[in-house]
Parts: structure tokens; C-alpha cells; sequence
């Protein structure tokens, strides 16, 4: 550690620097000497990184001479470089949560209490594609897609059957839903109600991440002010009403997928972050009571080093920004809480096992990188949804991890390497660039209109498939490795049919509820989306109403219009 | 030789457009003339799409698990309008006996992750020049 602080002023006396003057001369010549041998010699041609960035075969502390204890600090201490907690996986383990949903309520319900059963920690429900986009299983667009991707959720019957004989206050659950995520939020909130729980007990999280949907994942509902109104009303609603909710998930994840570098995912992510915070202090409210609740969610990809120094820069550029440009007091504003999943866009379909190995690096660059909570692919999942026994390796992968590498004993086990202080750095330099030109075109939302991201992250994509059809990436197996053997074949999930069953459940859940209530709230609800009320305490009455997701999508819709997609391309 | 048309498409409700929008640019760049239809399109704006731009191929990108609905019915509609002639192919996540069962059906070869994408190119090329011979044979006949 004394080696980083070579250079830094104040801290020494003059006979110090004297001595650090002279250390750093002696180091000068011998990394001198060194480069010399090293451009002689012959070495292989190493194309790969991830990003454009040049990397230099070796780091020393000349190139993190300008560190100080304002960019690294402890654990648990401003600007958290290091971690959030003093305690660091001493306190608490990360927490295992295995994202999954296929089929009916019912099926889901079963694989849940598969996981909890096998050590999993934390739920995280994963939604079909009409859920997604707020149609209920009976409509037309729906068909062929029902429970396909995801479990489908049309009321808050469905959601009742998904959370069945699991205790609401004591498991904490993550729901990756954003185009309509305030109403599955509801039918959430409704069945913890109807569980006898307390809203104020309820742990966990709602994906709600509107803006990187119009940038990569595409699920969207309303056009993005409107939406954006409904995101700062579940800031203010949750502060008061369901006050240890996460309520959003600002994600890197999709903007990774869909072809960014870590710097753009980096960047673009933290971008929208500090979109939803200007339009909550926009909206009147203080920084400090709905920033606590906001979390983020990482896509951890191959780079190993990369990865991490891409998790240590995002906490402390968050909270710098949080203190130094929107002053946050609260310390729990200033701290990056984050989910990790492994990078699906890395898996193979070719030699399908490999990928077990894939995710066991990925996952460990996560834990490295100090991630609160943590998904780890499946080998098969670039075939189908994965099958319990797939799940369990990936859980396993988790478990070793955790209780047999030692690497979660010893905090930010990496910080002062030279390597990763220097690539940590170089990243919050690349995210701080990528931030001056997004307010040079206007701003996310300005960018999102013309396209500006969604191109950046089209180009990012393109590169990269040209990398690997030129072998200049190497993709074991795909492009090289490749064996002339029969393809591996491992079972895959097969996926009974969900869309008669749930046509069935919502004609007599349609016969049987009170319509004329839910006809009376849908009707408040739409009135109340013409003003400018809260619209939570309305979303959530239809749901109790047994509203279904589309009539309550519809209802909004009616005035806030829909989102049309601009094609770039 | 005139240009191939290709219809890119993304049917169904499935926003991962990533592949989609990669194969668009390689058969643009492999001179093609493409016609990408954005997201979330149903099976009937995409016949009729193929039908108004005259396109030879349409290509479809999945990963929904949608498949076994959305390509026959595609290619369905298509059939519906006396158009036989066009290629209906794609890729996605599509297990390897699915693609055979469509394959079945009539629909063209299925591409999965990681084929690079000259292989479709060259797929796409060759059916065509096959379809330009039929087509020449009878006149010529």
C-alpha cells in the first residue's frame, strides 16, 4: 500500500518525499530496463480485451502514483472503492438468488421451493414475455408466448398461487419487470396483504428500470414521460409505505447484452441513474428519501479484471456524484448497492458444458468485485430455459465459491494491485467522457429519442461479431477448439402448456370477481392518471379490486398513450 | 444478378433485437437489400410487410421460445397469398429438434447461437441462385 502512495503531496514530511523521490527514480530505471527486454523478445499477438482500450503487459506503481486515500479509502467509508460494509462477506454472504420462472404460477411456485429447499436465499421471479409488456395471457398478442420465458402473472390470483406456502416477510424477492413493473408491484404488495404481512416488512426489489429498457431490452409499456411520472411515484409512495423496497434496479445488464463494452454499461447505467435522481428531486423531494432505496444490477462478462474494476469504479463514481452534484447527506444514498449476474451473451451453445466454467470465473469476479446478491447462469441456457439439475450446478458453483475458495475471507482482496487500480481509474476516466457527451447531445432521454445510445450500443455489437469472425477474439469451441465430435446434447426443460390453463383461470376469475368494483377502479385509476396525483394508491386498489394487468395497463393507456419504437438501424 | 430482398424481422413480443440487428448489417454489407421491421411485430404485419416490399427471404429472430407458433404462422400467411416462392428462415434460441420439426414444415434452415454470419449469407446466396435456375429453366425450356 505504501508504493500507491508514492507522489501523493501533504501526507509526507520532506525527508519523506525525499525517500519516495528516489524509490520512484530507482523504479522509473528498472521498469526502463524491463521494457527493453521485453520489446526484444518475441511474444504471441493478444488481440482480446473487451473494450478498446490498449493494455499494457505489466502495471507498476508508476501508474497508480496518483492515487490517493480519496479514491480508495476502507471498506464501508466514503467513496467505498473498496466495498459498502466494514464487515465486507465477514458480516453476510452475498445472497444467492437464482432467477427463474416458466409456466403457470403453480410450476414456478414449485421450482421456488426447489431452490429454498437447496440453500437459495432470495427469490427472483422471472416473468413470460406478455407479463413483460402488460398483456394478460387470454390476449391476442399473447399467443405462442404464454409461460414460455417466464411465469405468467395476469392478476393478483396468479401472483397469490406464485408466493403459496412461502412467507412473504421472510424471504425477500426481486422481480424483473419494468414497462408495467408499478402494477406486478401491486399485485405483490396485495398478496403480502392478503398473507396477514406487513408492508413495512417486506424486503426485495423491482427491476423498474424504464430508460435502459428503451435502450436494450425493449420492454416498454407508455411513452418515457409518463412512465418516468410512474417511476417517481413509486419513489415517494414506497418511501412511506414499504420503506425497505427497493424500488428500482438501475441495470447495466440489458445495455451489456446487447453488445456494450463495460465502459458504455458502465456509463450509459450510471447515466440513467442520475436521470431517475434529477427527476426525483425534480418532482420536489429530498435526495435523501428515496436514494437509499435505489439499487443496481451488473452483467459480468469474460474480462475477469475488467469486471471488477468496473464494479469498484461504479461505487465510487455514484457516490461522488451523489454527494458532490446532488448533495446526499445520508451515507446510505452514497453507497451502490448491486445484483450480478453472469454475462448469458457468453455462453455457448457449442460444448455446452464449457460454460459451467465460464460462469464459475464470472461469478468469482463478482464476488471480487464485492456484489450484494448474485445469479449464476446455466450451462443450457442458450438452448432453453434451464432444467432443475442445470440450476443446481449453477447454485453449486456459488456455494464452492463461498465456502470453499477462501476469496470471500479478506475484503476487496485486489484493491492496490496495480493492474486493477489502474483499470478502476481508467473506467471511471472512460465513464466520466461517455457523461460529458451524453450532455452534449441533451441528455439520456434526448439520446434515447435520436437514437444516439441505441447506436452506440448497435456499433459496440457489430465490432464485436467482427472480432470473432476475423479470430481475433477467440471463442472456445465456437471459432476455434472446435471438436468434429456429434454436439453434446444434454437434456433440455420442456414446457407444458400454460396459455389454456391460464385462458381458463382468468375467464372465471372475470365470472366470479366483483366487476362492478373493478369497473368503479379502473375508472378512478383513469381519471387519476389525468392529474397529477400519486398514482400508486390507485394502481394498487385495482389490484385488490382483482383487476387484471392488461385492463390496468389499459386503463393508463388510455391517457398516457403508447411508446412507439423509432427503428435504428 | 439483381439484388436478394431480405426481410429482417422480430415477431412476437421478444425485444432481444441484438442478433436481429447484427445479421441485418452482414447481409447489407454482403450486398443485399434489407428491410428491417423494428420489434414486436405479429406474424401477419410481417407476411404482408414481405408481400408490399416484394422481399425474397424473410428471416426471423426468436428468443422467446415462441417458435412453434410464430414461424408456421408466418409462413402460413405467406402461403395464404399464393407466395410459396419465399425463403422463410431465422434463428434464436431454438433447440436442435425444434428446428427439425419446422424444418419439416417447409420452413428453411434454422441458425443457432454462434454461427457466424457468413455461414447465413452463403446459405441464403445459394438458395437463391438455385431459385434464379428453376426459375429460368421453364422459359428456357
Amino acid at each position: 500500500m505504501t508504493s500507491i502512495k508514492v507522489g501523493s503531496s501533504g501526507t509526507a514530511g520532506l525527508g519523506g518525499l525525499d525517500e519516495s523521490a528516489r524509490e520512484n527514480e530507482r523504479l522509473r530505471a528498472e521498469v526502463a530496463e524491463w521494457k527493453k527486454k521485453y520489446e526484444s523478445a518475441r511474444k504471441r499477438d493478444i488481440a482480446f480485451t473487451n473494450s478498446e482500450r490498449e493494455l499494457a503487459p505489466l502495471y507498476t506503481a508508476l501508474d497508480t502514483a496518483w492515487l490517493d486515500a480519496d479514491d480508495l479509502g476502507v471498506p464501508g467509508i466514503y467513496p467505498y472503492t473498496r466495498g459498502i460494509h466494514p464487515t465486507g462477506y465477514r458480516g453476510k454472504l452475498w445472497t444467492m438468488r437464482q432467477f427463474a420462472g416458466f409456466g403457470s404460477a403453480r410450476d414456478t411456485n414449485e421450482r421456488y421451493k426447489f431452490l429454498l429447499a437447496h440453500g437459495q436465499t432470495g427469490l427472483s421471479v422471472a416473468f413470460d414475455f406478455p407479463t413483460l409488456m402488460g398483456y394478460d395471457s387470454d390476449h391476442a398478442r399473447s399467443e405462442g408466448e404464454v409461460g414460455k420465458c417466464g411465469v405468467a402473472i395476469s392478476s393478483l390470483a396468479d401472483m397469490e398461487v406464485l408466493f403459496d406456502g412461502i412467507p412473504l416477510d421472510k424471504v425477500s424477492t426481486s422481480m424483473t419487470i419494468n414497462g408495467p413493473a408499478v402494477i406486478l408491484y401491486c399485485f405483490y404488495l396485495a398478496a403480502a396483504e392478503k398473507q396477514g404481512v406487513d408492508l413495512a416488512k417486506l424486503r426485495g426489489t423491482i427491476q423498474n428500470d424504464i430508460l435502459k429498457e428503451y435502450m436494450a431490452q425493449h420492454a416498454w409499456v407508455y411513452p418515457i414521460e409518463p412512465a418516468l411520472r410512474l417511476i417517481v411515484d413509486c419513489f415517494e409512495w414506497s418511501a412511506e409505505h414499504v420503506p425497505q423496497w427497493n424500488t428500482i434496479s438501475i441495470s447495466g445488464y440489458h445495455i451489456r447484452e446487447a453488445g456494450a463494452t463495460a465502459a458504455q454499461e458502465l456509463a450509459f447505467t450510471l447515466a440513467d441513474g442520475f436521470t431517475y435522481v434529477e427527476r426525483g428531486i425534480a418532482r420536489g423531494l429530498d435526495v435523501d428519501s428515496f436514494a437509499p432505496r435505489l439499487s443496481f444490477f451488473w452483467d459480468i462478462h469474460n474480462d475477469f479484471f475488467e469486471e471488477i474494476a468496473k464494479l469498484r469504479a461504479a461505487r465510487r463514481i455514484w457516490a461522488r456524484h451523489m454527494r458532490d452534484r446532488y448533495g446526499a447527506k445520508d451515507p446510505r444514498s452514497l453507497v451502490m448497492r448491486f445484483h450480478s449476474q453472469t454475462a448469458g451473451v457468453t455462453l455457448t451453445a457449442q460444448q455446452p458444458m464449457n460454460n459451467v466454467v465460464r460462469v464459475a470465473y464470472q461469478a468469482m469476479a463478482a464476488v471480487l468485485g464485492g456484489t450484494q446478491s448474485l445469479h449464476t447462469n446455466s450451462m443450457d441456457e442458450t438452448l432453453a430455459l434451464p432444467t432443475e439439475e442445470s440450476v443446481q450446478v449453477a447454485l453449486r458453483t456459488q456455494q464452492v465459491l463461498a465456502y470453499e475458495t477462501g476469496v470471500p475471507n479478506v475484503m476487496d482482496p485486489l484493491g492496490g494491485s496495480y493492474y486493477v487500480e489502474a483499470l478502476t481509474s481508467h473506467l471511471e476516466e472512460e465513464a466520466e467522457s461517455l457523461f460529458a457527451q451524453i450532455d452534449e447531445i441533451g441528455g439520456v432521454v434526448r439520446g434515447l429519442e435520436t437514437g444516439w445510445l441505441q447506436r452506440k450500443i448497435a456499433e459496440s455489437a457489430a465490432r464485436q461479431q467482427w472480432e470473432i469472425e476475423q479470430h481475433r477474439r477467440v471463442i472456445v469451441g465456437v471459432n476455434d477448439l472446435v471438436t468434429d465430435e456429434p454436439e453434446l446434447t444434454i437434456q433440455l426443460l420442456k414446457i407444458g402448456d400454460t396459455e389454456a390453463e391460464q385462458r381458463e383461470r382468468l375467464s372465471s376469475l372475470r365470472a366470479t370477481r366483483d366487476g362492478a368494483l373493478a369497473e368503479r377502479r379502473l375508472n378512478e385509476l383513469r381519471e387519476a392518471a389525468r392529474t397529477n396525483e400519486n398514482m400508486m394508491p390507485h394502481i394498487l386498489d385495482a389490484a385488490r379490486a382483482y383487476c387484471t394487468l392488461y385492463e390496468i395497463r389499459a386503463a393508463m393507456e388510455d391517457v398516457f398513450g403508447a411508446y412507439r419504437e423509432p427503428v435504428f438501424f | 444478378m439483381r439484388p436478394i430482398r431480405v426481410l429482417v424481422a422480430k415477431p412476437g413480443l421478444d425485444g432481444h433485437d441484438r442478433g436481429a440487428k447484427v445479421v441485418a448489417a452482414a447481409l447489407r454489407d454482403a450486398g443485399m437489400e434489407v428491410i428491417y421491421t423494428g420489434l414486436h411485430q405479429t406474424p401477419e404485419m410481417i407476411a404482408s410487410a414481405a408481400i408490399q416490399e416484394d422481399a425474397d427471404v424473410i428471416g426471423l429472430s426468436i428468443l422467446s421460445g415462441a417458435h412453434m407458433t410464430l414461424i408456421p404462422r408466418v409462413k402460413q400467411l405467406v402461403m395464404d397469398q399464393g407466395r410459396d416462392d419465399i425463403l422463410i428462415t431465422g434463428g434464436g434460441i431454438i433447440p436442435r429438434e425444434d428446428m427439425d420439426a419446422l424444418q419439416a414444415q417447409g420452413i428453411g434452415r434454422l441458425f443457432g447461437p454462434g454461427t457466424p454470419t457468413t455461414e447465413l449469407i452463403e446459405y441464403i446466396k445459394e438458395w437463391f441462385a438455385a431459385q434464379e435456375r428453376e426459375g429460368a429453366s421453364p422459359a428456357s425450356a
